[in-house]
């Protein structure tokens, strides 16, 4: 196998940064990083572990501080407000980490096209992109909540297809680089299929790039699907989300009562810091290793 | 340039007549029929279905419609809305004053706030550097509806200084509803112009030109006016335009939260109560006005920067 040959020596030469982890992002990027993990662990195994049923309504307890067993107290119809901001990180993270994969998928396999192919496919592809650029994400959101009906699914439909562009235009210049090494031409040269090259080499040699991307897209998307959720186009009340929580803590935030609001804000500020900190780092170290 | 221009023009009217056209059909695909809209989903007899799909152009083909509907848009004419009965270019009117008064407010607090600080976290180091860094670093952290929740609690609720919701009648009190909405929706933006601005400055601070200048004693306020800031004016221009570009559309978080009456937040509520019509007339309003800025935008940038090449994509 020529092509096992000779990749190893051009990812030398073009990929320095490949498999380095975490490595090189600081004493906060580690922190952010664990803040994520804390985050995802969460919003897999949060429902199950929560304390009190996140949707029985008990209105004695309304905006009751925090007492014994209830370390948060309770929301505006007395639900237990610990629980549901376990049972809403849920929504918020996994849609969220939906919306960034989802993105980065389009984006990347429309920058790889286009890349791959030039001339009147990347003309076509690009003239449809400017398209969607038109559209701002929370637009293209409220526009889907109108055609399909109010879903966490529209709203991350919508987001993932109004971030695609950025990603695509981000990685396009990456991949014509990368489509025009040496190796490539090799490979192509001796027969390898263009789906094998794409996906075993030109993909995994801009990854680093994909991965800083996805992650600064990670924090927008969370902030705009919980927006989404504010307005009441995302997520459903009664279910728990933090977007949800900020929108129906706002009536006891009006009477005096702000946490059910304020800690829902909190956790949507944590981890988008952390995760547009460590999108930052990344996407500074990618571009280190590039230059 | 004149070419240039004309380019960015043409540009323009094509990505509008696109993006006119995926409005139109993606509320074409909307399942349910806007007849059952009308009739409260009871099925009329055949000739008032017959009058009502004449009246509203559901007989003809999808093409035709979109024809009709965009050659009436283009003159002004956005259709009426089917629950309301009213047109949809009134209905605009009377809440495009709202939207543009809050997303022009929101732009001056940006501008001013975000590019003040930025240059003075920029030539100042140590404490005073610490502090725009850090200032700017909690308002990028804190999304517009979060903020929004903040001021309506701290000033509103706690300080009593500022109104939290409504629109406001007459002009000071329009105004003094506007302030929180537009400090809310500035918060993300003002923190990114103050970085760009910031890093901006230090970097042309440490340019040989302007180190010579500096050695040879000329007057520091000149000197940081016509050769610092008017070379750090073009990634500013940048990221100014951009963010406040994206404010058309993110106003809607912002009047939803504070109960404002603007465009934003009924293109919400149309959404939610499926006026089509309406959506379909505030999102094309909407992504016009976006294109609109942004070519503004990129024909600003080839003015700040005579190095960029006229023929091609300003990127």
């Amino acid at each position: 196998m020529t092509a096992e040959v000779l990749t190893p020596v051009t990812d030398l030469v073009t990929t320095p940064t490949r498999r380095r982890g975490l490595r090189g992002v600081g004493v906060i990027g580690y922190i952010s990083a664990g803040v994520i993990a804390f985050a995802l662990v969460l919003a897999i195994v949060g429902p199950f572990i929560r304390p009190y049923d996140p949707n029985l309504i008990n209105f004695s307890y309304a905006n009751v501080g925090p007492i014994a067993g209830h370390p948060l107290g309770f929301d505006g119809q007395g639900r237990d407000l610990l629980s549901r901001l376990m049972v809403g990180a849920r929504t918020c993270v996994l849609g969220a980490m939906f919306v960034a994969l989802l993105s980065i998928f389009i984006g990347t396999s429309l920058a790889v096209i286009t890349a791959w192919f030039g001339g009147k496919t990347d003309t076509s592809i690009s003239g449809v992109l400017d398209v969607v650029f038109a559209f701002p994400g929370i637009l293209l959101a409220i526009v889907a909540a109108a055609v399909f009906g109010p879903s966490l699914l529209s709203a991350g439909l919508a987001l993932a297809i109004a971030y695609s562009p950025y990603i695509a235009r981000v990685l396009r210049g990456a991949a014509i680089k990368e489509r025009a090494q040496a190796y490539i031409a090799a490979m192509e040269v001796q027969g390898f299929g263009v789906w094998r090259l794409c996906a075993r080499h030109l993909v995994p040699n801009i990854s680093s790039l994909i991965v800083a991307q996805g992650t600064i897209l990670f924090g927008y998307a969370m902030v705009d699907l919980a927006a989404i959720s504010f307005l009441g186009l995302g997520v459903q009340s009664p279910t728990a989300d933090w977007g949800v929580m900020i929108s129906e803590g706002k009536i006891g935030l009006l009477q005096g009562y702000p946490l059910e609001s304020f800690s829902a804000v909190l956790c949507i500020v944590i981890v988008v810091s952390a995760v547009s900190f460590l999108g930052e780092r990344l996407s500074e170290r990618s571009k280190q290793g590039r230059s | 340039m004149l070419q240039f221009v004309l380019r960015r023009l043409a540009m323009l009217v094509a990505t509008l007549v696109a993006a006119s056209f995926v409005i139109y059909g993606a509320l074409y695909l909307a399942p349910g029929s806007p007849i059952a809209t009308l009739t409260g989903g009871r099925t009329p007899p055949p000739e008032v279905l017959l009058a009502l799909e004449t009246r509203y152009h559901l007989n003809e083909p999808f093409l035709v419609r979109y024809w009709l509907w965009l050659k009436a848009a283009v003159s002004g004419d956005l259709g009426e809305s089917i629950p309301l009965h009213e047109p949809v270019a009134t209905l605009i009117g009377e809440r495009v004053g709202v939207t543009a008064s809050l997303v022009l407010l929101t732009s001056l607090i940006i501008l001013f706030v975000g590019i003040g600080l930025g240059i003075i976290g920029g030539l100042r180091r140590g404490g005073v550097d610490n502090a725009v860094l850090l200032s700017s670093t909690i308002s990028a952290a804190l999304p517009s509806f979060a903020a929004a929740v903040v001021l309506q609690f701290v000033v509103g609720v706690k300080l009593g200084w500022l109104p939290v919701l409504g629109t406001g009648t007459g002009f000071s009190d329009s105004v003094k509803h506007l302030i929180l909405p537009a400090i809310a929706l500035a918060s993300t933006s003002v923190a990114l112009v103050t970085r760009v601005t910031r890093s901006a400055v230090m970097e042309e601070m440490g340019k040989e030109h302007v180190q010579t200048a500096l050695s040879r004693g000329l007057p520091y306020p000149g000197l940081i006016r016509r050769h610092v800031l008017r070379n750090a004016a073009i990634p500013i221009t940048t990221v100014a335009g951009l963010t406040i570009a994206s404010l058309i559309a993110l106003a809607a978080i912002v009047e939803t939260a504070f109960g404002l009456n603007g465009l934003g937040a009924y293109l919400v509520q149309a959404a939610m109560n499926k006026d089509f019509a309406v959506v379909q007339g505030i999102s094309l309003v909407l992504v016009a006005a976006f294109v609109i800025t942004n070519v503004v935008i990129d024909i600003l940038y080839a003015v700040l920067d005579p190095r960029v090449q006229l023929g091609s994509r300003a990127q």
